[in-house]
């Protein structure tokens, strides 16, 4: 670059900084841009334009750049998550947020009232059943109307929840002897929340839950929220500990208010800070996400080694543990959250890099621990028969399996025979529907099938 | 002459995969590219363009490196084996378009033509 064209450098760095201050172009799309306008420019000086007049008609013909900012946008939808946010959409963004922060945190009073009126009623099982519909309503109710979904999906999502309220209540569950609590209905009170979190996300995605996007965004959404809840519940934590302690020293017994009335509405009050949090914040966790997976991934994998270890080692299978077997659902299913999580985090362009094979690994692993949980279920099913227990335990493992399969088979693709990662991305989102399903039939078919016991 | 919108994005996808079939080009050179093949008569915005050529690389049609040129960085697109298919596939696509509208062209101007003879 001659000193002939200092000023024409000059226009084109500052056209690159302001090209930059938009969240949706990366610094690679800048610099292809920049490509592009150096391209024209030089096309017009050779036509006889002088260097001001070349970068004025290019720049000109390169489309407004709002236009062109929305439509990177539009095809990264993983981008479009931050444009939403630091774009706004009228001047009066801040005032959005604010105005969204009360409506959020009246609905998070009702929840918290709904969930002392259930606590008040003083019935341990009732309470479990119906956790979830004391909260989680509240929270659809502000993605309906934050996000103006229509009154035919508002219709379907109250009917299809109110139907599965009644059915669980109405349910006549009967403990059993020794543990008077019946197993069906611990299972229907631990897979009912996954059910009414997948139709949360219909409401999240303002009704275009078929949508890939859409859907990938709920994910990204609930992992944020799954970081920015647990970071305010250790934060909540401590004071709490504090409270405890002062009111401990000076003789003042805080439990009846602490038990009573505080953890009713802090819980949910923390579920639904967090959740604005995400909504207005997220380009700042978007940050710390990859970070997280990075650490988490190698942490998991060793921990999935060493289970598969000592299932392999620990005897014979058919002598298991349930209580293992349940744990290792558990551990599956924190694999395929942070798999889900991580995914959600990651640029679909972006080449294989030694993380991916790492992610690999973890599914390869995940797999064979699977595997190993699967054999072990069928022994113990084949020699005790089906109780709602094993049945449940080996239906997740199944689906799990499946989606593990899946998970593996595409990545493996993408990293050894030219697949895309996108379509590991869509395998996911395609995947979540049998979630809910799995859920539905374990919380309205299981009670029944096994005799509400 | 003004195309509409929703047939520059019809042809869009076809017409890249097509200019990339001859080989390797970098984004302003397909812009100048279809600029020539149209007579300048198709104008793509940047908006367009870029966004699309990185879909096509999402979908895996086509796959890109980056370059660098006299201190200029660069990124240079190729078509790949998937694209191939996929590029294939839209002109059969298009093959029974253009046909069906070369006939319906034909019949505008046959009655006419034989108007003009009567």
């Amino acid at each position: 670059m001659s000193g002939v064209h200092a000023g024409l450098e000059e226009q084109i760095d500052q056209w690159r900084t302001w090209v930059l201050r938009r969240p949706a172009i990366t610094p690679d799309d800048a610099a292809e841009l920049e490509d592009n306008l150096r391209g024209r420019v030089d096309d017009l000086r050779a036509g006889g334009l002088d260097d001001d007049e070349a970068f004025l008609v290019a720049v000109r013909r390169m489309g407004d750049l709002d236009d062109v900012s929305r439509e990177f946008a539009r095809e990264h939808s993983e981008r479009l998550w931050k444009q939403l946010v630091l774009v706004p959409d009228a001047p009066s963004d801040a005032a959005r947020r604010w105005r969204d922060l009360g409506v959020l945190i009246a609905l998070a009073l009702c929840a918290g009232g709904a969930v002392k009126a259930l606590l008040a009623l003083g019935d341990d099982e009732g309470f479990a059943l119906n956790v979830g519909f004391a909260v989680l309503p509240f929270l659809a109710a502000y993605f309906a109307w934050s996000r103006r979904l229509s009154g035919r999906v508002v219709g379907a999502l109250v009917g299809l929840a109110a139907a599965v309220a009644v059915t669980v209540n109405l349910y006549p569950f009967v403990g059993s002897p020794d543990d008077d609590v019946a197993t069906t209905l611990v299972l229907v009170a631990t897979h009912l929340p996954v059910l009414l979190w997948l139709l949360l996300g219909v409401a999240y995605a303002g009704g275009l839950w078929r949508d890939h996007a859409r859907r990938m965004d709920f994910v990204r959404f609930t992992g944020e929220l799954v970081v920015y809840f647990a970071l305010i519940a250790m934060g909540g934590g401590v004071l709490v500990a504090l409270l405890f302690a002062t009111f401990g020293v000076v003789d003042v017994d805080v439990q009846p208010f602490v038990s009573g009335w505080l953890m009713p509405f802090a819980v949910p009050g923390a579920f639904f800070v967090a959740a604005w949090l995400v909504e207005a914040k997220q380009a700042v966790v978007e940050n710390i996400a990859p970070v997280l997976t990075r650490v988490f991934t190698p942490l998991t994998l060793l921990l999935l080694v060493a289970v598969l270890v000592a299932l392999l080692t620990g005897g014979q299978l058919d002598a298991v543990d349930r209580t293992l077997l349940i744990l290792m659902d558990a551990i599956l299913l924190l694999v395929l959250g942070l798999l889900l999580y991580s995914i959600s985090a990651r640029d679909p362009l972006a080449p294989g890099t030694a993380f991916d094979w790492l992610q690999l690994a973890l599914v390869v692993t995940a797999f064979a621990v699977n595997v190993v949980a699967l054999v072990a279920m069928v022994t113990r099913i084949a020699d005790a028969g089906w109780t709602a227990n094993k049945t449940a335990a080996l239906g997740l493992d199944a689906v799990l399996l499946v989606h593990l399969v899946g998970t593996g088979w595409l990545l493996w693709r993408f990293l050894r025979q030219g697949g895309t990662f996108d379509a590991v991305e869509r395998w996911q989102t395609r995947y979540l529907p049998v979630y809910a399903a799995w859920a539905a039939i374990v919380v309205v078919a299981f009670p029944p099938a096994f005799s509400f016991a | 002459m003004h195309i509409e919108k929703d047939l520059v994005a019809a042809a869009a996808t076809p017409l890249v995969l097509g200019i990339l079939a001859d080989g390797d080009l970098h984004g302003y050179a397909i812009l100048k590219r279809v600029g020539e093949l149209s007579d300048g008569r198709l104008q793509w915005t940047d908006g367009m363009l870029y966004p699309l050529l990185h879909r096509l690389e999402r979908n895996g049609w086509v796959s890109a490196r980056w370059d660098a040129e006299s201190g200029r960085k660069r990124k240079h697109y190729t078509l790949t084996a998937a694209g191939r298919e996929a590029l294939a596939d839209r002109q059969a696509q298009w093959d029974v378009v253009a046909d069906a509208l070369r006939q319906v062209w034909n019949n505008l101007q046959g009655p006419s033509a034989a108007e003009a003879w009567a």
